[in-house]
């Protein structure tokens, strides 16, 4: 897969010099908060201790032993937010590259061939579990199950293992080839990746019903919701936009003028991409202001810093045309009003207030569709609760239907939605499959 | 400003720093330019057998990258003697004011030593200082450490240059020896002027787990080195110390030219205080080049300055009473470990380190003023702000702190621990009085416990 130079892996892997060195400045605490604050928690120190002593193999198993997507997670966790932002030298001093690390480890795990090890397996008893979707969470999910000596399926319905490491994280971040990578390493512990199959579809819920013995959804979320404006067919939809960008860059058409509708992680990536692609200019238009931007604040830097410019308090209203082009977006002016449901003050369109912000193309990303919106989904297919729109699961991930689990984005109705929370739920999900699976056995017995 | 000028044994220098006898001080344009950086004078490379020398003969240890020691394999200078006898006579013409001394080292025969002694004399250097030291190659053969082990052999070869010798006469000790004090006393009966130590200590820094040989590796073979540099200071310092309070040694008035892992005037400022009244550097000069002599000078009058020392004669030997033994301990001092939690920055180092190997007297309070356990958060718990905001602070319960000082050397941040000294409320007692006005509490065990239950010592 070719992918265009500008998009290139943004962060160059660390030299062993610099890893060392690196290495060495961590001061192995105990109970360290890195290890807190990483949502899989990663023995950080332990990790990075084995970097300083060269042991590169038990550094990788030490990953793995929280994290089986630690090449992904290394490349993608907003690590500001989460185990750096928690180092105890962050605040007097540069917090420890703990994200850089752990790719070093990584990538030398996959140089030399090193994979996880099998976890020990409770019951003795192999059961059959399916697994539906090849994202972040439910290879997390069918790894860990395999390496407790389960048969596990899964069914993804694109043509790619991955997800939104895939096809959604922009190549800046993550390239293809390294979530393929890992989904291979996956299938290497014994999981059987189905791609190119829908489950519900190409394979029925009966027929899933009778064959396995649980059922695990780790189907993400749908697509870009519709803005409900005039002339919205001429708007382009951001997760393909990135999409392409990572599978064809090439043949992925970047106007001169570009307007991207959103201010959340995608619509940042989404204007990042139109800049890097040589977009002369690209301005990112938001209803609300700066401060209730849903992008993380190192990512409005990294924006800015691009050369990517913001209208904010704009609302759309139409897609201006000429001559079967796209020529502008058509906004109304919003001011701020009193706190809304989220606790963030609610945009208050004022009435006659349009204008136009000119642009020869028009790209949004508003989020994606929740599970409880897809009429035709999984969810409602096989009469799932949902909470918030999400599907609704307990403390174990286990949905309103016995035997049926989700994990990942669709049920994330708390807390933002992140690759590392989703190979997280698939591990405390695939603990709890096993411990009920085998409670069942005892009981058999 | 403080005066640093010394007089060693009748020999004078602008300032105590000398270049110790190695590859620092191994050519007259070496020594030039450091005299013209500034230092006080140099013990030039120790020149006598003829040697040859090996590549790879430097090892070293490090923490990290930076480099806390060297081990070498180098022997005296492999340059021929009539060039570096030349040379030094030039050294000397060339820098009246710095102090120029030449380390010697032949075979094992009177003869021998009055012949290299006459001809140091004829250029004109300012003392000779006996390199009873190398502990290897030379050893092999009968010269540096062979000698140095041996006090009859010592006080035999310092007699026979003593017998010749006009200038001062610095007989440099090796540490690879149980008693440092033995061969300094042999010294001190064979009449020589000074004392210098310490040579390098034996080492063997490593073995190369690629190939399973000996780093450095020399043609597929290695062997012990001598070590010198930071790491050895506490070495060095503690052999200093020793002969400062040695009577025999003291009472003889020797001056000592201390060594052994100076690289800063912090580190020059304690081998004064602890007796040496010249210093040389050898391995500090390797890593970093003359240029430390500017701080090496700085600091130390700086500090002399703040302390009001108007003379490194007034320093000298300033903090050896307090060298004593255990047996003369204050059995009834009492410090605790305070954390000051404004500095603290929670990496729970001292925690485990006195949970495990001290006395399990620091808790994790968490913001609630309640006890908890490490490890304590949820599994579904994450981001920074839960991790910092969750975080427990340690504290040390003073109460069952016995002030073994473990937190305050683990902990990472500049002056957050402090030993606080606080009144034990015992009459100071030391082990000496003990043995000799309780000599029961001292030999058995039901004696001492009930000793300590009067007194209220309780031990966790
Ligand atoms: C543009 C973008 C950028 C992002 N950047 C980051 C980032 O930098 N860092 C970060 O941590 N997170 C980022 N995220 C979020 C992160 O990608 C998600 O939280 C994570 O991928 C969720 O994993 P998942 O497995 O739950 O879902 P997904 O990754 O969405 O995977 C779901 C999979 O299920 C498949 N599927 C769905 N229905 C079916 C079916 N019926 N049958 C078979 N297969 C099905 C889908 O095809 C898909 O492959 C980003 C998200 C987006 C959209
Ligand atoms: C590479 C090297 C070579 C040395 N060669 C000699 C020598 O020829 N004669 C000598 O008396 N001491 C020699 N020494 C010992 C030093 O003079 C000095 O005693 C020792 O290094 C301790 O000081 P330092 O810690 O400042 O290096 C040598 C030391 C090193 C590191
Ligand atoms: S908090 Fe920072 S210094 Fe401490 S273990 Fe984690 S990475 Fe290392
Ligand atoms: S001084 Fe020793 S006993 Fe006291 S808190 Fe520190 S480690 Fe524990
Ligand atoms: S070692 Fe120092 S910084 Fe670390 S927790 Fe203890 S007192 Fe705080």
């Amino acid at each position: 897969m070719e992918t265009d130079l500008a998009l290139s892996e943004q962060l160059p892997p660390l030299t062993v010099h610099e890893a060392t060195v690196e290495a060495d400045r961590c001061l192995y605490c105990y109970d360290a908060p890195c290890t807190h604050a990483c949502p899989t928690h990663i023995d950080i120190p332990k990790f990075i201790k084995k970097i300083a002593t060269r042991n590169l193999r038990g550094s990788a198993q030490t990953i793995y032993a929280a994290n089986l997507l630690g090449a992904t997670c290394a490349r993608v966790c907003p690590v500001q937010e989460l185990c750096e932002g928690a180092c105890v030298l962050g605040s007097e001093h540069k917090p420890i590259a703990i994200g850089r690390l752990q790719r070093y480890a990584m990538d030398s795990a996959k140089a030399s061939g090193v994979t996880p090890r099998a976890r020990g397996v409770a019951a003795g008893i192999a059961r059959k579990i399916a697994v539906v979707g090849a994202g972040p969470a439910g290879l997390s999910c069918a790894g860990e199950l395999a390496l407790r000596g389960h048969d596990v399926t899964v069914f993804e319905k694109r043509e790619l293992p991955g997800g939104l490491s895939t096809y959604g994280i922009i190549a800046l971040r993550e390239p293809v080839d390294v979530a393929i990578d890992e989904a291979r390493m996956i299938e290497g512990l014994g999981v059987k990746i189905r791609t190119g199959v829908e489950f519900g579809r190409d394979v029925t819920l009966e027929r899933a019903r009778g064959e396995f013995d649980t059922i695990v959804l780790s189907v993400g979320l749908g697509a870009t919701p519709a803005l409900g404006i005039e002339g919205e067919e001429a708007i382009v939809d951001g997760l393909a936009y990135i999409e392409m960008s990572k599978t064809d860059a090439a043949s992925l058409r970047v106007g001169r003028n570009v307007v991207v509708i959103g201010a959340g992680n995608t619509a940042i990536d989404c204007a990042t991409i139109a800049k890097r692609l040589r977009a002369d200019r690209v301005t990112m238009v938001y209803r609300r202001t700066v401060s209730e931007m849903t992008c993380y604040e190192h990512e409005y830097l990294f924006a800015l810093s691009e050369g990517i410019e913001f209208r904010f308090l704009a609302q759309p209203v139409g897609v201006v045309m000429k001559d079967g082009e796209v020529a502008g977006l058509e906004c109304l002016r919003v001011e701020l009003g009193k706190p809304d449901a989220t606790g963030r003050p609610a945009p208050v369109v004022v009435a006659e207030s349009e204008f136009v912000i000119e642009a020869d193309q028009i790209v949004k990303a508003v989020g994606q569709v929740k599970p409880n919106q897809e009429k035709t989904g999984l969810a409602a297919a096989m009469g799932l609760k949902t909470e918030k729109g999400y599907i609704a699961v307990s403390a174990d991930f286990e949905t309103s239907v016995a035997g049926v689990y989700a994990i990942g984005d669709c049920v994330r109705a708390r807390g933002a939605a992140s690759t590392v929370m989703a190979v997280q739920d698939g591990k405390v999900a695939a603990r709890a499959i096993e411990a009920k699976l085998s409670a069942v056995a005892a009981e058999v017995k | 400003m403080a005066d640093l000028k010394i007089d060693f044994a009748g020999i004078k220098s602008p300032n105590p720093f000398w270049l110790a006898s190695a590859p620092p001080a191994n050519s007259g344009a070496q020594i030039h330019r450091a005299f013209e950086a500034g230092w006080g004078g140099a013990v030039w490379k120790t020149i006598g057998a003829p040697v040859l020398n090996v590549s790879n003969r430097y090892g070293a240890w490090r923490q990290g990258r930076r480099m806390m020691a060297i081990n070498n394999v180098e022997l005296i200078s492999d340059r021929p003697i009539e060039v570096n006898l030349r040379e030094i006579a030039e050294v000397k013409r060339a820098w009246p004011d710095r102090a120029v001394i030449v380390s010697a080292m032949v075979e094992s025969k009177p003869e021998a030593w009055h012949e290299i002694v006459r001809r140091i004399e004829d250029t004109g250097a300012d003392g000779i200082e006996l390199n009873y030291g190398c502990p290897h190659g030379m050893s092999e053969r009968g010269m540096g450490s062979a000698v140095g082990q041996v006090p009859e052999y010592c006080e035999q070869i310092t007699r026979w240059v003593m017998e010749t010798a006009k200038i001062p006469v610095i007989v440099k000790l090796t540490p690879n020896i149980t008693n440092i004090v033995m061969p300094a006393r042999a010294a001190v009966a064979a009449k020589a002027n000074a004392l210098s130590l310490i040579n390098t200590l034996n080492s063997i820094v490593g073995v190369d787990l690629e190939t399973l040989e000996l780093t450095p590796n020399i043609g597929g073979k290695g062997g012990h080195g001598g070590y010198a540099g930071q790491a050895v200071k506490p070495i060095a310092l503690n052999m200093l110390a020793a002969l400062g309070t040695d009577e025999v040694v003291s009472h003889a008035g020797l001056p000592i030219s201390g060594m052994g892992g100076i690289s800063t005037w912090e580190d020059a400022a304690q081998f004064l205080l602890l007796g040496a009244s010249s210093l040389q550097v050898c391995t500090a000069v390797m890593h970093y080049g003359y240029r430390i002599i500017e701080d090496l000078c700085d600091g130390l009058s700086n500090w002399m300055d703040e302390k009001g020392f108007a003379s490194v004669a007034d320093v000298v030997g300033r903090s050896l009473h307090r060298v004593s033994e255990f047996k003369n301990f204050d059995l009834s001092f009492r410090a605790v470990a305070r954390i000051d939690e404004a500095k603290c920055i929670q990496c729970n180092l001292c925690y485990v380190a006195c949970n495990d190997t001290a006395h399990q007297c620091i808790d994790l309070i968490a913001a609630n003023g309640s006890v908890v356990q490490p490890y304590a958060y949820d599994v579904r718990a994450n981001g920074k702000e839960d991790a910092i905001e969750t975080r427990p602070q340690p504290k040390v319960r003073e109460e069952d702190c016995v002030g073994c000082r473990l937190c305050y050397n683990v902990c990472p941040v500049e002056e957050c621990i402090e030993m606080v000294e606080l009144p034990s409320g015992r009459e100071t007692v030391t082990w000496q009085e003990l043995t000799e006005k309780r000599t029961k509490v001292t030999e058995d065990w039901d004696a001492m416990k009930e000793y300590r239950e009067r007194v209220g010592i309780h031990i966790h």
